[in-house]
């Protein structure tokens, strides 16, 4: 599915290395299996050639590892930024998060990344292979005595289905083109869940947030997430907390961390991609981001380096917090 | 043997839910399976696993042990522990029902936990052979037979029927009860069940993991091994694989103040947490290798140290499928401990 290939990044972060524009490299790096890849810091063209992948399972959001790797690394340090990662790097510029002159951003282009889990619920548990060409992928697998062909837009993320920007809004280089902002439905499940009664949406909360675990991954994949201590993490809080103690305190802690990425969430959708138990997590920031533009106007974190988010500007055309409620009323 | 065929199988649910609790996995909303308690109309899942491990029925995320109440100078500690119900879990893997083992181990030697030892008396396993292994599947490695799972009794799932076999008095009875439902059998079908699922073993990408790199004893050898800081680079602290593992069992103690009582609460604690196992003079691991190197140590070192050499890894595949930077134990013990495979 993607245009750009492994042996490209290889070639042009080989380049790089070699002619000591960066030091060390963050890429993709080789699994266990055709999908299980895992941000890598790559510090050679030998250990890139050994262990450096690109395929249509590379989703992880590199932005938020730059506030540690950035800093770790000796000189710059190369990262491959795909579109929708761009917006996070933004914003964790603007947030102050990481050192802009000790990294190279190299934008790549991005067909839209796979769900393993979409695999699996068409080939099955056992998979051997994932092989990609063209439109097509072909899985071989323990059960199946011929390799699969499934279509790759059947296995897209949901996140990918809905993607709103194909435009790399922070790059020092481009492989590809800079590309568009698009025409996205990303609001649609939104809508939906907004045109429900309250019973019937709490319902569907309810149903989602039972699953919760309280692993905090959708926290500590999350590029707004990047507070020191989280106040979950900290004993001294008096809000600490390690697991729900009850169906109260699951809903809480992310409706707590909604707000608190509200307008620096890019909707970059890392949350939904790393909840062990397929929580639309998703949905909560997308409902802000949508009554945000509503309410003030268009406005996407880290479109541009150094914005200033509505809820925290201040303007004469703010609308009043009555507003808000009058909305509310005639909704009910 | 006994069995029965599968349009039975509510009625043998029926008959169970009549005398205990009857949880068994189930299909959900998202995709994925976990254990539900049973009720008309709930279907067992064809899932390979849940995503959480049946460790929550012995060992559940969150737990009240005791209430305290002051009044005055006088403070009444009151014990809030209530009368067990026999339940079943039906359906358990292999894997899984060897991670109840890993727990006892744990929780039943001096000094035993009564909460633990309450609802391991209390449950009946009810274990399932696996027909379809995942590429994440790698208990083999532990000695771990998935045509031949463990559990008071052992069941077998063809496309059609379904088959019995007690290993404990407990699984005796259990198959006792319904009797009626069931017909005693031969072994032939299971037989061949049991061979397709080795031939499907042998050709697992996972079959090869070498553990002989650990193990008690082993602490000098790994602890300062380079290895770790690499492994660890990406690791983004979350509790993910902790918490979908079945064999971990670490815990923290809290208070609670509701403002007239305190309840003093245990819940799962994870390792990869910052405050984990937080003392007085502040934090022991301070960085996200040394926590990440914590868990690995704990259960291919640290714990078949003290357990006869028992690792506590069941190769249910619950973290390589579940980690958001695919990092895990197979990952580790192939940096680490080589591997004969390549």
């Amino acid at each position: 599915m993607q245009k750009i290939t492994r042996e490209q990044l290889i070639e042009k972060a080989s380049a790089l290395l070699s002619n000591s524009t960066v030091s060390c490299v963050l890429g993709w790096g080789m699994g266990e299996f055709d999908y299980d890849v895992t941000p890598t810091t790559f510090n050679s063209v030998e250990e890139l050639e050994k262990g450096f992948v690109f395929s249509d399972f590379c989703g992880a959001n590199f932005s938020k590892y730059l506030v540690k790797k950035a800093a770790a690394c000796e000189g710059k340090i190369l990262v491959f930024l795909k579109p929708c990662d761009t917006y996070s790097f933004n914003q964790l510029l603007t947030e102050h998060r990481f050192d802009r002159e000790k990294v190279y951003v190299v934008g790549i282009p991005c067909e839209g990344m796979a769900d393993i889990n979409k695999v699996k619920a068409i080939c099955g548990e056992g998979i051997l292979s994932i092989g990609s060409k063209g439109d097509k992928m072909t899985v071989t697998t323990l059960y199946d005595d011929e390799p699969v062909s499934i279509d790759a837009k059947e296995v897209l993320a949901e996140r990918c289905l809905n993607c709103k920007s194909k435009k790399h809004v922070a790059f020092d280089e481009l492989l590809g083109d800079e590309g568009d902002v698009i025409e996205s439905n990303r609001f649609d499940e939104v809508a939906r869940l907004e045109a429900m009664t309250p019973d019937e949406r709490f319902a569907f909360w309810q149903n989602e947030l039972s699953r919760c675990i309280r692993c905090n991954a959708c926290r500590d994949a999350c590029p707004a997430c990047t507070c020191e201590k989280c106040v979950f993490d900290n004993p001294n809080s008096g809000v600490e907390n390690k697991s729900p103690a009850n169906s109260f305190e699951e809903k809480l802690f992310h409706i707590i961390r909604a707000y608190h990425v509200a307008g620096r969430c890019t909707d970059c959708g890392e949350c939904s991609r790393v909840c062990p138990q397929n929580i639309p997590l998703h949905l909560l920031n997308r409902k802000f981001i949508k009554d945000i533009n509503e309410f003030y106007g268009e406005y996407q974190a880290g479109a541009e380096e150094g914005q200033r988010a509505p809820l925290v500007d201040y303007t004469t055309e703010d609308l009043e917090p009555g507003e808000v409620f009058d909305r509310r009323d005639s909704d009910a | 043997m006994r069995k029965c065929s599968l349009d039975k199988l509510n009625l043998i649910f029926a008959e169970i839910a009549k005398d205990a609790a009857l949880y068994l996995p189930a299909d959900q909303t998202d995709g994925s399976a976990a254990y539900k308690k049973w009720e008309e109309g709930t279907a067992l899942s064809d899932a390979l696993n849940t995503v959480r491990s049946p460790k929550d029925f012995f060992f559940p995320q969150t737990e009240d042990l005791m209430k305290f109440k002051t009044q005055g100078k006088n403070i009444d500690i009151i014990d809030i522990r209530t009368a067990l119900e026999d339940f079943v879990i039906f359906g358990v893997r292999a894997c899984d029902v060897k991670s109840f083992d890993i727990l006892d181990r744990v929780f039943l030697t001096e000094p035993v936990d009564s909460f633990y030892a309450s609802r391991r008396s209390h449950g009946i396993i009810v274990s399932m052979a696996c027909t379809r292994p995942s590429e994440t599947c790698f208990c083999k490695t532990f000695s771990i037979d998935p045509a031949n799972p463990a559990g008071d009794v052992s069941a077998w799932k063809s496309e059609t029927e379904i088959f019995f076999e007690a290993n404990t008095q407990k699984g005796e009875d259990f198959l006792n009860k319904i009797s009626s439902l069931t017909e005693e059998c031969d072994d032939t079908l299971v037989a061949t069940q049991k061979e397709a699922i080795n031939k499907i073993m042998d050709k697992l990408p996972l079959k090869n993991l070498d553990t002989s790199a650990f193990g008690g004893g082993k602490t000098n050898e790994l602890f300062d091994s380079p290895a770790w800081a690499e492994l660890s680079q990406s690791c983004l602290g979350c509790g993910t694989c902790t918490f979908v593992c079945p064999t971990c069992q670490c815990y923290d103690i809290k208070d609670f103040n509701t403002g007239n009582e305190v309840i003093r609460f245990r819940c799962w604690d994870s390792c990869m947490y910052s405050d984990f196992t937080k003392m007085a003079h502040g934090n022991n691991r301070l960085t996200q290798k040394e926590r990440f190197r914590q868990r690995f140590m704990h259960k291919l070192v640290y714990y078949p140290e003290n357990n006869d050499g028992l690792f506590s890894c069941v190769g249910c595949g619950r973290c390589l499928a579940k980690c958001p930077i695919s990092m895990n134990i197979v990952k580790v013990m192939k940096k680490i401990g080589g591997n004969k495979s390549e």
